[in-house]
C-alpha cells in the first residue's frame, strides 16, 4: 500500500456537503472512497457507514470500533419571503458573526448559489456597531424570485458554505467541514496503514451521522456494534488568541489524547505511553467532565464501552474557514494504528 | 467579459496597478492620448472635431480593502481597513495578500469559547486578525511584509438567472462601462477625455488631481451606487432598488448634479426607453463632490448601476441595470452637445 | 370530534399521574384492538394485530401542572411546577387539585417587578383558614390543573391540555377508523413527555417498531408580532422537519407527505427551533428506531387556553391513515 496524500484527500472530503440529517449523499460517496479497503461495508437507516476491516488473518476475541462523525454544521430554509429572500435557522452551534457575506449553495432540487445579506447598517435605528445581526435578521439572496424559488427549493432543504480548501503556509490548510474531515481523513489513513501489517483484530469503523446534533449516529450504531473497545476521533479547539491555554491546543504538535471521566483509564494510559515510547508528538486533554464529543454518549452504550478520544485541533471550528495542520493527520494516523497493532 | 475579469483583480486604494494596467491595455489603441498622472490615474483622450470644450468622463478604479499593519508574535497579522467597511462582515472570510496573493483567513475565537456577553458582541478591528498558517513572527516575516495590501479573492460569479454576484462590483461596473465607451464611441464635436481615477474609496483623492488637471467643462461620473430594496427596511429609506434601472442622482453629502444635465440625460433616457430611476436618499458621495468644486466649477452628474450588499465581497447587480447604464452612457455622449445644458 | 377533545381535556393527567387519563382512553378505544398493554413506567399501548410492519403511533397523554409541596398556617398552598409553566400567565387562573378541590394561583404582592417573580414567591389559595382545615382535603404531593374547559370559537378549540389531549383525540380517532391494514399497530399513548420525554424512551425499546410517527402539537408563527415560524392555525397538520432534539428520519418525512399529496391533504412543514418532542426518544432507543413527527399547530401552548384548528385534527387523522396505507 503507498501512503496516503492527506492534502487531496481532505480536498475531496471537504468538497462535499454532509449537513446533520442529510448525510445520505456523502455516505455513499464514502462507501465508494473506503471499498478498497473494507469488503463489507453497510450504510444503515440513519446514514451511518458502518465497514469491517477484515485482514483475513485469525481474528483475536477483542472487537475495536473507530469512530469519527460525518456531518458538518450548517443552515437550513426556514420561509422565504415574497420577494424572494431566504430566512434560515442553524443545524448545529454557529456563530452568527460568521455569517454576513457568505457565499453559500442551498440544496433543493437543485444547487443554488446564494450570498448572506441583512439590512445595511446606515439603515438600522439606533444603529450600535457593537450589536450582533441576529441570525433571524440575516437572509439569503439568490436572485430569484419567490415564485421561482416554489419551484426549486423547500423548507427544510439545508444550506452549506460555498468554499473549497486552500493551502496557507507550509503544511496549513483551510477550508470548511474539517470538523470532521479530518477524523474520518484519519481513520482512511489507518485502514491505510493496516493493510501494511499483520493485523489480528476485529475492527469496525463506524462513520457516524448526526453528531452536531444529539450524537443520534453513534447512539444508534455503537448499540449495534457492541465493541469492546471504541476510539473516537474527532476535532478539538485549536491555539487562538482569546483561547484559554487549557482550552486549546497547538497546530501541529500532533494528536490530542483525552483523559478523564469520559474515557478509560488503562486504555489511556496505553496509548500515551505508546506515543512516548515511540516519539510520536502528542498533547494531552484533561477533560473533568462532559468530552462534548460522541465519546460521551458511547461510552454508555447497553452495558458500557471502554471508550478513547483522539481530537485533531483545529482553528476557528464551525466557520467555513477551519484551518488545520496536515502534519496532525500524519501523527494521528501513527498513533492510532500503533495502538491498534498492540491490542 | 470585461466587468468579470476586472472584478476579479484587486486594486485597492492606493495600489490600483492591476487594474490600470488592464485598462491600458485594452484601449490604448482607441484613443488618441493615454497618460498616467503622478497620483496614478489613468487618462485617455479622445479628440472631437473641435477642441473648444471638454467632457469629462470618470470612474474609480480602487476598492475597498486592507493593509497589514503588524505581525504579532503568534505568526498572526493586524491589519487594517482601507475604505468605509461594515466590520461585521469581516470574521470568517478568505482574503489574499499582497502581489503575491498569498492565501489567509480572518478568525474569530470558536462560538463554543465565547462567553455568553462575548456571543452578544460583534468583534471589532483590533481584536481581528489574519491567519496565514504560521506559528511565529519570523515565519511570518519571510513571506509577509508590513504595507502588503490584501483583498477579497476574486469570485464573479452569475447569481440567479439575472443578477451577478462579486467583490469591487463598486466600481469595476463603471470602469467597465468607460471601456466599452471608448470602444464605441465615434468622432464627436468637442474632446471627450476618460478617466480611470485612484483613491476614491479614501476619499476621492484621484478625482481632485485629475479634475485640477484636466479642466473639463462638464463631467459625467459612472459609479456603483448602495441599493437597499431588501428585508428590514422601509421603503421610504430604499436609496435605489435593483431591477428598476439606471440611477440618477439630484444630490448626495458630495455633489448637486447640474440641473440641465441631469434633465438631458433625463430626455436621453425617456427617447430610448431606458427606464431610470433618482436615487431616493442623499446619502453617499463620489468622484462628482471633488470635480464639480474643482477651479472655477464643473458641471457633473453621476449616472450609477444600484449594487447591493456593497464594499462587501458579496455585491449583488442585477445585469440589465448593468446593460442599461452601459446604454444610457453611450447615448447621452452621442447626443451630447454643450449648447443642450 | 370536539366530542372526544372536550371529555380529554376534562380529565387530569399531569405528567406522573396520568392513571384517570389512561383509563379514560382504555374506555374509549378498547373495543377496536386486540390487546392492551400498560407497561412499568405507566405507558400505554392499544394493538392492533397485524403481520407486516410494525407501526408505532405515539402521542403523551401527559400535561403540565402544578405539584404541593408546602402548606402554610394560614392554609394557602406553595407548589413548584411539573413541566414548563409561565409564571405571569399563572397567576389569576384557576386551579384544580385531585379533581375536586378549586384553588387560585396567586402571587405575593411584594414583589415590586414581575421580572422577579419566581415560582417560590406564589401560592394557591385554596379558601381555607389554617393548615389543618387544609390538611383535610389536600396533601403534599398532590397536583394541580389548570380550569379551562373546551369551547369552539369558530373553527378552533380552546381548552387546556390541548397538548397534547389533541394528539391523543387524533390517535382515537385513527383506531376507531379500524384501518384495513395487515401491518402491526401500536397506538402508544406515552407517560412523562413533559419531564423529558421519559416514556416513550421505554415504549419504544419495549415495542421495537420498524417505524414510528409521534403525533403532538407544535408552536405557530401566525399571530401578531411573534418569531418567524412557517406554521399556521388551519393550514394542515405539520410534517415535522426537525426541532432541537431531532432531525427526523427522511423516511417518515417523505412518506408522510407522500401520504397527503396523493390524497390532497393540505399539509405544512415544521421547523421548531425550540421545543423538542419524544420523537427523539424513539429515534435514539435499541440501535435506532426510524422515526418521525405530524404536529398539529396550536397558540398559547402550556396555557391554560391553548388552542387547535379543527380542521388540522381532522386531516392529521386522514395523513395518519393515508400513512399506514403508505407503508409497504
Amino acid at each position: 500500500m503507498e501512503n496516503l496524500e492527506y492534502k487531496k484527500l481532505l480536498a475531496e472530503l471537504t468538497g462535499k456537503t454532509s449537513v446533520s440529517g442529510y448525510e445520505y449523499k456523502f455516505s455513499k460517496f464514502l462507501k465508494n472512497e473506503i471499498s478498497k479497503y473494507c469488503n463489507n461495508i453497510e450504510i444503515d437507516y440513519f446514514s451511518n457507514v458502518i465497514a469491517t476491516f477484515n485482514s483475513g488473518l485469525n481474528l483475536k476475541k477483542k472487537k475495536i470500533m473507530l469512530t469519527a462523525h460525518i456531518d458538518e454544521i450548517g443552515l437550513m430554509v426556514k420561509s422565504i419571503d415574497k420577494n424572494g429572500f431566504i430566512k434560515f435557522t442553524n443545524i448545529g452551534e454557529v456563530d452568527p458573526k460568521i455569517l454576513l457575506s457568505q457565499e453559500v449553495k442551498i440544496h433543493g432540487k437543485r444547487e443554488l448559489l446564494g450570498v448572506i445579506g441583512s439590512i445595511p447598517p446606515h439603515l438600522i435605528e439606533n444603529y450600535n456597531k457593537h450589536n450582533v445581526v441576529d441570525i433571524d435578521k440575516l437572509y439569503i439572496d439568490t436572485g430569484f424570485s419567490k415564485y421561482e424559488l416554489d419551484e426549486i427549493i423547500s423548507i427544510g432543504d439545508v444550506i452549506s458554505f460555498n468554499v473549497e480548501l486552500i493551502s496557507l503556509n507550509s503544511n496549513y490548510i483551510s477550508s470548511k467541514a474539517l470538523d470532521n474531515r479530518a477524523g474520518i481523513c484519519t481513520l482512511i489513513g489507518v485502514m491505510n496503514e493496516l493493510k501494511k501489517f499483520k493485523y489480528y483484530n476485529e475492527t469496525t469503523f463506524n462513520f457516524t451521522s448526526m453528531e452536531e446534533t444529539a450524537s443520534a449516529g453513534v447512539i444508534n450504531s455503537s448499540y449495534r456494534i457492541e465493541p469492546d473497545l471504541a476510539i473516537v476521533i474527532d476535532t478539538c479547539f485549536g491555539k487562538v488568541q482569546g483561547g484559554a491555554n487549557e482550552d486549546t491546543f497547538v497546530l501541529g504538535n500532533g494528536p490530542v489524547i483525552s483523559i478523564g471521566p469520559n474515557f478509560n483509564s488503562d486504555y489511556s494510559k496505553q496509548i500515551i505511553k505508546i506515543a512516548r515510547d515511540e516519539k510520536i508528538s502528542h498533547q494531552i486533554d484533561v477533560e473533568p467532565g462532559n468530552s462534548g464529543t460522541e465519546a460521551w454518549a458511547t461510552q454508555i452504550s447497553r452495558n458500557g464501552i471502554p471508550t478513547l478520544l483522539i481530537s485533531i485541533p483545529i482553528k476557528y471550528m464551525h466557520t467555513p474557514i477551519e484551518v488545520m495542520n496536515i502534519d496532525d493527520i500524519n501523527l494521528s494516523v501513527k498513533l492510532i494504528t500503533n495502538f491498534l497493532m498492540k491490542q | 467579459m470585461i466587468l468579470e475579469e476586472l472584478s476579479n483583480l484587486s486594486g485597492i486604494s492606493g495600489d490600483e496597478k492591476d487594474i490600470r494596467d488592464y485598462i491600458m491595455e485594452k484601449i490604448k489603441n482607441y484613443v488618441d492620448n493615454i497618460r498616467i498622472d503622478s497620483i496614478g490615474n489613468l487618462i485617455a483622450l479622445k479628440k472631437g472635431k473641435n477642441s473648444d470644450l471638454k467632457l469629462m468622463l470618470a470612474a474609480h478604479m480602487d476598492e475597498v480593502g486592507f493593509i497589514v499593519k503588524s505581525i504579532n508574535d503568534d505568526g498572526t497579522i493586524k491589519f487594517a481597513t482601507i475604505g468605509g467597511f461594515d466590520n461585521r462582515i469581516l470574521p470568517g472570510k478568505k482574503i489574499f495578500i499582497g502581489k503575491e496573493k498569498k492565501p489567509g483567513v480572518i478568525g474569530i475565537l470558536p462560538i463554543h469559547l465565547q462567553s455568553s456577553a462575548r456571543k452578544k458582541r460583534v468583534f471589532s478591528l483590533n481584536e481581528l486578525y489574519i491567519d496565514i498558517g504560521s506559528d511565529s513572527k519570523e515565519r511570518t516575516e519571510k513571506i509577509i511584509d508590513i504595507g502588503d495590501y490584501i483583498s477579497f479573492k476574486g469570485n464573479f460569479k452569475r447569481l440567479g438567472q439575472n443578477y451577478y454576484m462579486s467583490k469591487a462590483l463598486d466600481d469595476r461596473v463603471g470602469c467597465s462601462i468607460l471601456i466599452d465607451i471608448i470602444l464605441q464611441t465615434e468622432l464627436l464635436d468637442f474632446d471627450l477625455v476618460i478617466c480611470f481615477t485612484v483613491q476614491e474609496e479614501v476619499g476621492t483623492r484621484g478625482a481632485e488631481v485629475i479634475a485640477y488637471s484636466e479642466e473639463p467643462d462638464a463631467a459625467i461620473v459612472v459609479e456603483g451606487t448602495t441599493a437597499s430594496d431588501v428585508p428590514d427596511v422601509k421603503d421610504s429609506m430604499t436609496s435605489t432598488k435593483l431591477a428598476a434601472g439606471p440611477v440618477l442622482t439630484i444630490m448626495d453629502r458630495a455633489s448637486y448634479s447640474n440641473k440641465n444635465l441631469v434633465r438631458f440625460i433625463n430626455q436621453i433616457a425617456e427617447s430610448k426607453n431606458i427606464k431610470i430611476q433618482y436615487k431616493n436618499t442623499v446619502t453617499g458621495g463620489n468622484d462628482a463632490g471633488k470635480i464639480q468644486r474643482s477651479r472655477n466649477g464643473v458641471k457633473t452628474a453621476v449616472i450609477s448601476v444600484p449594487v447591493r450588499y456593497i464594499h462587501s465581497p458579496t455585491s449583488v447587480i442585477y445585469e440589465k441595470d448593468y446593460i442599461n447604464t452601459n446604454k444610457l452612457v453611450f447615448e447621452v455622449i452621442r447626443e451630447f452637445s454643450f449648447n443642450k445644458i | 370530534m370536539f366530542d372526544t377533545i372536550a371529555k380529554l381535556t376534562k380529565v387530569s393527567g399531569v405528567s406522573g399521574n396520568e392513571e384517570k387519563i389512561r383509563n379514560l382512553i382504555i374506555d374509549e378505544a378498547k373495543e377496536y384492538v386486540d390487546n392492551v398493554i400498560i407497561d412499568n413506567i405507566g405507558n400505554l399501548t392499544l394493538v392492533k394485530k397485524g403481520t407486516g410492519k410494525k407501526i408505532m403511533l405515539s402521542a403523551h397523554m401527559d400535561e403540565i401542572g402544578l405539584m404541593i409541596t408546602h402548606i402554610d398556617e394560614n392554609g394557602f398552598l406553595r407548589f413548584s411546577s411539573i413541566g414548563g409553566i409561565y409564571k405571569l400567565i399563572a397567576l389569576g387562573q384557576r386551579v384544580i387539585i385531585n379533581s375536586n378541590i378549586h384553588g387560585t394561583v396567586y402571587f405575593e404582592e411584594k414583589i415590586k417587578s414581575y421580572g422577579d417573580l419566581n415560582i417560590s414567591k406564589m401560592f394557591i389559595d385554596i379558601g381555607v383558614n389554617c393548615r389543618e382545615e387544609a390538611k383535610k382535603i389536600v396533601k403534599i404531593g398532590d397536583v394541580a390543573t389548570f380550569v379551562g374547559e373546551a369551547v369552539m370559537a369558530n373553527k378552533n378549540i380552546i381548552a387546556k391540555s390541548l397538548d397534547n389531549r389533541a394528539g391523543c383525540a387524533v390517535l382515537i380517532k385513527l383506531i376507531k377508523e379500524n384501518i384495513n391494514t395487515d401491518h402491526e399497530i401500536y397506538y402508544t399513548f406515552t407517560v412523562q413527555e413533559e419531564l423529558g420525554m421519559r416514556g416513550a424512551k421505554t415504549a419504544a425499546f419495549d415495542l421495537m417498531p420498524d417505524l414510528a410517527v409521534v403525533v403532538d402539537v407544535t408552536s405557530t408563527g401566525d399571530i401578531p408580532e411573534c418569531p418567524l415560524m412557517e406554521v399556521s392555525l388551519g393550514k394542515g397538520p405539520a410534517i415535522k422537519i426537525k426541532d432541537s432534539s431531532v432531525i427526523c428520519h427522511p423516511i417518515v418525512r417523505d412518506l408522510l407527505k407522500l401520504a397527503a399529496k396523493k390524497n390532497n391533504i393540505p399539509y405544512q412543514y415544521e421547523i421548531l427551533e425550540f421545543g423538542g418532542t419524544d420523537t427523539a426518544s424513539i429515534l435514539l432507543t435499541g440501535g435506532g428506531i426510524v422515526a418521525g413527527a405530524v404536529s398539529i399547530p396550536c397558540r398559547y401552548i402550556h396555557t391554560p387556553s391553548e388552542s387547535v384548528n379543527l380542521d388540522d385534527l381532522k386531516n392529521s387523522v386522514r395523513i395518519l391513515k393515508n400513512f399506514i396505507l403508505e407503508v409497504k
